[in-house]
């Protein structure tokens, strides 16, 4: 078993994800089934993806500013689609896909 | 029956988060031809079956989602008479200086009720690098990618679509080919059109104004469709769902999204519409069906991802 592989948390659910291709967390996610973060356009436009980073450290890929300030990315907030960690990370989901409201 | 007025859409200008990622996109993946970069860094691309110089921009800025939408106008002289009934209609109207977008004439430029930016032009320089003209033969090289022909239309989302639809109708002689309602008649999408196609102008209730829900363009039949499925697996690109087809408009559809987020769809067929025949209409309920003919339900993303 590769020993350099992150592991990934996301608040609430104790089984972790790996990032083994450096894909980042979404992917990460997507990868194994699981959908506890809304998966958007996967390409950092969208804002579905927004988490709140709670632990670890991470780079981020270029996102829509619409969705994730410079001032939110200081308090760690980023788009899990682009978020690749380099440490251990543990997240928060913050963003929905957003609905209409009649129908 | 001669069509004048409001030709076709003549050009969309989409913001990316990263040009080089986006062009490899447009230009690799989707084959539309690089025209020109501009000074203030815009590129411009033309779809290969297309006679003017350009109908995407492309913009680099820190969000993604729509500048504008251009549509083409059959003659100069319309483009006032427009700009007066917009104007008499309540809309912001205001003009654009010839030769800000290279090779594109004077534009009216209008914001609607929804919150999205049109504009209105009548020149634009004849691509040389169009279809052939004389003896003409399918292409001047073979299509690249997806082989995209044209840029055909967009899908915007936003709060007062019926105001919207109502300046497009009555401004500018558009009809409205279909549409989706609730019960008590409130409309949810409505398709618009300018021409014989079953749509040139989408726009669905959304509670943001101002969003772009997806670009289209256009793909000759069915088997198209699939070998732009092939390539989008292939370069690992982010699909949002398809191929399938649409109950409204009929359309074979895919929808995937461009790196930075912005949903494009490739699309061919189409009913043909005529400006005598009836309009269809959908009903809240089936809107599974409506959007996604075979599926016969909505999936999360297309209410709720936009940019």
């Amino acid at each position: 078993m590769p020993e350099s592989r992150v592991k990934i948390l996301i608040e609430g659910d104790s089984t972790p994800l790996f990032d083994e291709r450096g894909e980042g967390v979404l992917r990460a996610m997507e990868r194994v089934g699981r959908a506890e973060i809304p998966v958007g356009c996967r390409n950092g436009g969208c804002g579905a993806c927004k988490v709140l980073v709670l632990k670890g450290e991470y780079k981020l890929g270029k996102i829509s500013r619409q969705h994730v300030t410079v001032s939110e990315e200081r308090e760690g907030y980023a788009l899990a689609c682009r978020l690749y960690p380099e440490t251990d990370i543990e997240v928060r989901p913050m963003g929905s896909l957003i609905r209409r409201t009649t129908g | 029956m001669a069509i004048q007025g409001v030709l076709r859409p003549g050009f969309v200008q989409i913001r990316v988060l990263d040009m080089e990622e986006a062009l490899v996109h447009y230009r690799d993946r989707l084959g539309l031809d690089l025209v020109s970069r501009g000074d203030d860094g815009r590129v411009y691309l033309k779809a290969y079956d297309e006679f003017d110089r350009h109908s995407l921009i492309l913009r680099e800025t820190d969000q993604a989602g729509m500048d504008m939408m251009g549509f083409k106008v059959s003659d100069d002289s319309m483009l006032d008479v427009y700009a007066q009934r917009l104007a008499e209609l309540g809309a912001e109207v205001s003009s654009v200086d010839a030769s800000e977008q290279p090779g594109v004439g004077r534009r009216v430029t209008f914001l609607s009720p929804t919150g999205h930016r049109f504009d209105l032009y009548a020149e634009i320089e004849l691509s040389d690098n169009g279809p052939m003209t004389e003896n003409p033969d399918l292409w001047r090289e073979e299509p690249r990618g997806m082989g995209a022909l044209r840029f055909d239309h967009c899908l915007l989302y936003g709060g007062d679509i019926d105001g919207t639809a109502k300046l497009f109708t009555d401004a500018l002689d558009f009809s409205i080919s279909e549409y989706a309602a609730e019960p008590d008649g409130t409309k949810i999408a409505v398709f618009l059109t300018c021409s014989n196609k079953a749509h040139d102008l989408a726009l669905v209730r959304f509670p943001e104004d101002g969003k772009f829900h997806h670009a289209s363009f256009l793909l000759e039949n069915w088997n198209d469709i699939g070998r732009a499925a092939d390539l989008l697996t292939r370069y690992d690109m982010s699909v949002d769902i398809g191929p399938t087809r649409h109950g409204i408009t009929r359309g074979q559809t895919i929808y995937f999204f461009d790196p930075s987020g912005n949903r494009n769809e490739v699309f061919a067929g189409g009913y043909d519409y005529y400006p005598d025949n009836p309009t269809r209409k959908w009903t809240a309920d089936q809107a599974g069906k409506a959007i996604f003919y075979y599926e016969r339900a909505l999936n999360d993303r297309f209410m709720g991802v936009v940019t």
